[in-house]
Formats: structure tokens, sequence, C-alpha cells
């Protein structure tokens, strides 16, 4: 879906972004990570054409981005800020429907949409839809400039550190539902952060990036196991590495589907870190299993955590 | 009787605006008062042409010098804002400033031999003088929309033209009515002394009233001016209200 070759950024003898190439796929999570100043911001805007490359090759379905008009290549993909960017001026409905509109939508269908991605993301739309974005909170309005940025069905998702003005709760419950929702759509997504915690619970792929050039590419667990560099490692944070090990598993993956246990259950799609929080809050060495209905499929003993 | 609400009679606007047609179209009527007042005068209303001319002439060159100096400010407010006219932006700054130094006395007279008696020179000292408020709230206005969110609106594909008509304009509209006001006052005002050269306004019983010294001509023609400053600026209070924007 997003194709990278050795893709530079240069602004006169500074190089901000040198030779990267990576590749996200479709129904992919891609988190670019690195401290500031390591170019990922960058990377993700030359995606999108904000910012144009100095060399390389970028490709977006296929299609060399500087063949596009840069108006028609973002319309087709969702794009998402740290400052949220809504329109002041415009109700939450004319904010979620910008881009539908630009594109030529009817009016109704075009609020019908928006309506549809309010209730989405627990927005209700005859309370929000003629809101202002002053009267919103800062979490309220994030789910707006994600409903607007999904608004036109995009197959990509840019989303540059889309959370980081969120206070730590709102911040997971969000989480939780952008993963859910590119998930279920199968979206490509690109999401910079430089939080460690929010990209290994995201991320299908994550790319660490330092001073402008692409240090390791891996999945989360491959991170952990065999980082590319003392720098990876340091940056994964190696003091606290079991649990971070847990956090990238889930349940379902070391389940005893014949065995069962008393008390509280928990679901299949938990991670083991969590898993592990209720044994050791509980005072237990193991806790039953249930699916997404509720059905009792098993347990998980404490022994299968230490399982590799 | 009426189906409008209280609050429409409330309106300080639609009274003063009704005060002043009433004024212009009474004043021949207060001869009496204007006599008692002032005894001494032989001639004290002033009657070389009706007051409601020049009410219309008062506010067809102020409208007229208004109406291009907002093109002309806020054009040029938008053309040094854009990236491509950044460089002209001290220029334009410098001789739209110099315009404002000049004394409109002297516009006025370097205009008459350029282009004649009348409107015309009234109009050109007019808007020469309109544009430095228009143009300086333009600039302040456009620069105080965030650059995120110019930045969010390209990245969700609009058009340069299309960010400044939706996004930036509106959010600077506040600033740019409030320019357009200060403007427009300041030129009832200025417009005063355009009847020097023939332009019709209400400074015509101004001019005449300080030349022969005749207090009650000066009074007539500054009440009525006086009132069309006041109900030009409610009005542009109602215009800044409406164009306001909801932001926390």
């Amino acid at each position: 879906m997003i194709e990278l070759e050795h893709v530079s950024k240069r602004y006169g003898a500074t190089t901000v972004v040198e030779d990267v190439s990576f590749t996200v796929a479709a129904g992919e999570f891609c988190v670019l990570i690195g401290s500031s100043g390591a170019g990922k911001s960058t990377t993700l805007k030359m995606i999108n054409r904000l910012i144009p490359q100095s060399a390389g090759t970028i490709r977006v379905g296929g299609r060399d981005i500087r063949e596009l008009e840069p108006a028609a290549l973002r319309r087709r993909i969702g794009y998402v800020i740290q400052s949220i960017g809504l329109f002041p001026h415009w109700t939450v409905a004319r904010n979620v429907a910008a881009v539908p509109e630009l594109i030529g939508w009817a009016a109704a269908r075009s609020l019908a949409r928006a309506a549809a991605l309010l209730e989405q993301l627990k927005l209700p739309p005859g309370e929000f839809l003629e809101k202002y974005p002053h009267q919103l909170s800062i979490g309220q309005q994030q789910r707006v400039g994600i409903a607007r940025a999904l608004a036109a069905d995009p197959d990509i998702l840019l989303m540059d550190e889309p959370f980081g003005a969120l206070d730590p709760i709102t911040r997971e419950v969000l989480q939780a539902e952008i993963a859910e929702i590119q998930r279920a759509n199968r979206k490509a997504v690109v999401f910079v952060t430089h939080d460690m915690e929010e990209a290994l619970r995201l991320a299908s792929r994550i790319v660490v990036m330092d001073r402008g050039r692409l240090v390791q590419v891996g999945t989360p667990l491959e991170l952990l196991t065999a980082p590319a560099s003392a720098f990876v490692r340091d940056f994964v944070g190696s003091d606290d590495l079991g649990i971070k090990l847990l956090g990238v598993a889930t349940v379902a993956e070391r389940l005893r589907s014949a065995a069962s246990a008393p008390g509280e259950p928990i679901a299949v799609t938990a991670s083991l870190r969590q898993a592990l929080s209720r044994m050791v809050a509980e005072g237990v060495d193991r806790l039953g299993v249930i699916d997404g209905a509720g059905k009792p499929i098993g347990a998980i003993h404490l022994a299968d955590l230490l399982r590799r | 009787m009426s189906a409008w609400p209280l609050r429409y009679w409330r309106d300080p606007l639609l009274w003063t605006g009704l005060a002043l047609v009433a004024l212009v179209l009474l004043m021949p009527s207060t001869k009496p008062f204007f006599a008692a007042l002032f005894p001494k005068l032989p001639r004290p209303m002033f009657d070389l042409d009706s007051f409601a001319d020049l009410l219309i002439g008062h506010m067809l060159v102020v409208a007229a010098s208004s109406v291009a100096a907002t093109a002309l400010g806020v054009g040029a407010g938008v053309f040094v804002s854009r990236r491509a006219g950044a460089e002209f932006r001290a220029i334009v700054g410098s001789i739209v400033t110099i315009g404002q130094t000049f004394p409109p006395v002297a516009v006025l007279a370097v205009a008459v031999p350029v282009v004649g008696f009348g409107f015309e020179p009234a109009f050109f000292a007019l808007l020469l003088y309109g544009i430095l408020p228009i143009l300086e709230n333009t600039i302040a206005g456009l620069a105080s929309v965030p650059a995120p969110l110019c930045d969010a609106a390209r990245g969700i594909g609009m058009g340069e033209a299309s960010i400044l008509r939706r996004v930036e304009l509106p959010l600077a509209a506040p600033l740019i009515v409030g320019g357009i006001r200060t403007s427009v006052v300041i030129n009832v005002g200025t417009a005063t002394i355009a009847s020097t050269v023939g332009a019709r306004t209400l400074g015509l019983p101004i001019i005449i009233g300080l030349d022969g010294a005749n207090l009650a001509y000066i009074l007539q023609g500054g009440v009525l001016l006086g009132l069309l400053a006041i109900v030009l600026d409610l009005a542009f209070a109602r215009l800044l209200a409406a164009v306001q924007v909801r932001r926390g």
C-alpha cells in the first residue's frame, strides 16, 4: 500500500531523513518511533506530500506520489495530528464532513456518514453533530479528528503523535479504539510516536529511527528479543523487558484449552501482562479464560507465562 | 399589533437610524429654533442644498471609497501574507503608510488639477486614507490563524485557495471587519473637507458656516455628521458580532 525506497530529505546542507526504505501493507499498523529530531514526522509528511522528498521514490497504492496531484492524494489518505486542527468556526458535523464535501458528496450522504462515524467513536451524534470544537474536551476533539480522517473511508491513515496531548486514561481508550478500527477495516496505518509503550501496544511493525536514519524494522517481539543495536536496546528499555514481552503476547497464545480455574475469568484477547497483573493482585496462580461471547474456553497458569 | 418582538424596539441602531432620517427631513422646519438661538444671523438655516441630498452624497463618496479601499486593502493584505508575496510586505506597508501621512487637504489639492472638481478628488483622497487600517488588520487577522490549522487543512486535501476562503478569511474576519469599521468612521469625518473641492457632502454647511462665521450652519451639518458616524459604528458593531467566530 505504501512503499518508500531510498527516501531522503535535505534542507540545504542538513539531512533530516537519509536513505529510508520500508513498506506498509494493507491491514498493517506501522509505528515510526524515535527521539525528537529523528525524522519520523518528516518521513510521515513526505508520504502525503506535505513535505517534498529530496531523493528516492514513494509509492502509494502502487503509484509514484510525484505523479499525483497533492490535494487529490491527500484526500485519499486520512490525516490525524497532535494539535488536532479542527476548524473552530465549523460544527462537528461540518468538520467531519470536510473531505466528503471536498470530493463532492451530496450533503445528506456526508451528514449520514458523519453521524455514523461519531456513533462509532462513541460521541452520540444527536448530542455532538451541532456542537463547536471549543465545547468539547481534548479527548472528544481528537475523536472528532479521527472521525474526520476516516470520513471518506481512506485505505491509508497517517497519524502524527495523535495522542500526545491526551491524559493517560483517554490515551489508552483511544489507542484501543484506533486499534479496533484499524483491524476491522484493514487500513494501512503509519503512526508516529516517541512513546515505546504506545508503539508496543499498537504496532504490528515498528520502524525505529535515529538522527534521520532507519535503525531497525521489526515486530514488537523482534525489537524486544533481538534489538539490532545498543541504541534500540536502550530505546526499548531493558529494565522491564520481561513485562514488555508479556505485553506483546496475548492469553490466546498460552491457553490451556482443556483446563478451568475458579474466580473471575480473563478475556482470551487480554495481554499476558494483564494476566500476570491479575494473578499478582489476586494472589492466585491460575485464571479461567473466556472468549468474546463470555463462554469459558480454558485456563492460564502462572507457569505458562514463563514459557518461551 | 406588531409582529416585532420587543428587542427590536430596544435596538439603538434602529433609533439612531430613525433619528438621522427624521432630522434630515425635518431640519428646515427647525428654522424658528435656530433663529431664536442665533438672533443676529440674517440666514439661520442652511438652504443652498437639501440635507437629504448632502447626506446621500456624503454616504455615496464614503461607500464608494470604502468599497475600493476594502478591495485594495484586503487584496494587498492577502497577497503579502502568501509565500509568493511575502517579500513585498515591507514595500506595500511603506507605500500605504506614506499615503496616510499626507494631510487630506494636500491630497485634495493635488488631486483637483489631475481629476477635476467634484466627486473624484474626494473619492481618491478617502481611498488613500481608508486603505491602511484595512491592510494592517487583514495582515494581523491572517497572521492570527494558527499555522497547525492550515497544515491540517492542507493535510486533508484542501487547496490553497480553498484554505484561504474556507479557513483563513472566516477566522480573520473579525479583525478585517474591525479595520473596515475604523476606516469608514475616519472617512465619514474626512469626507467633510471634501466639500471644499466641490463634492456634495455634509461638510458643505460646515465649511460655508466656518467661512461666513455662521454657527447655525456648522451646528446643522455637525449634528447630522455626528449621527451618521454613530449609525455606521453601530451597524459595524452588528456586522462584527455576526462574523465573530465561536471558539474556546
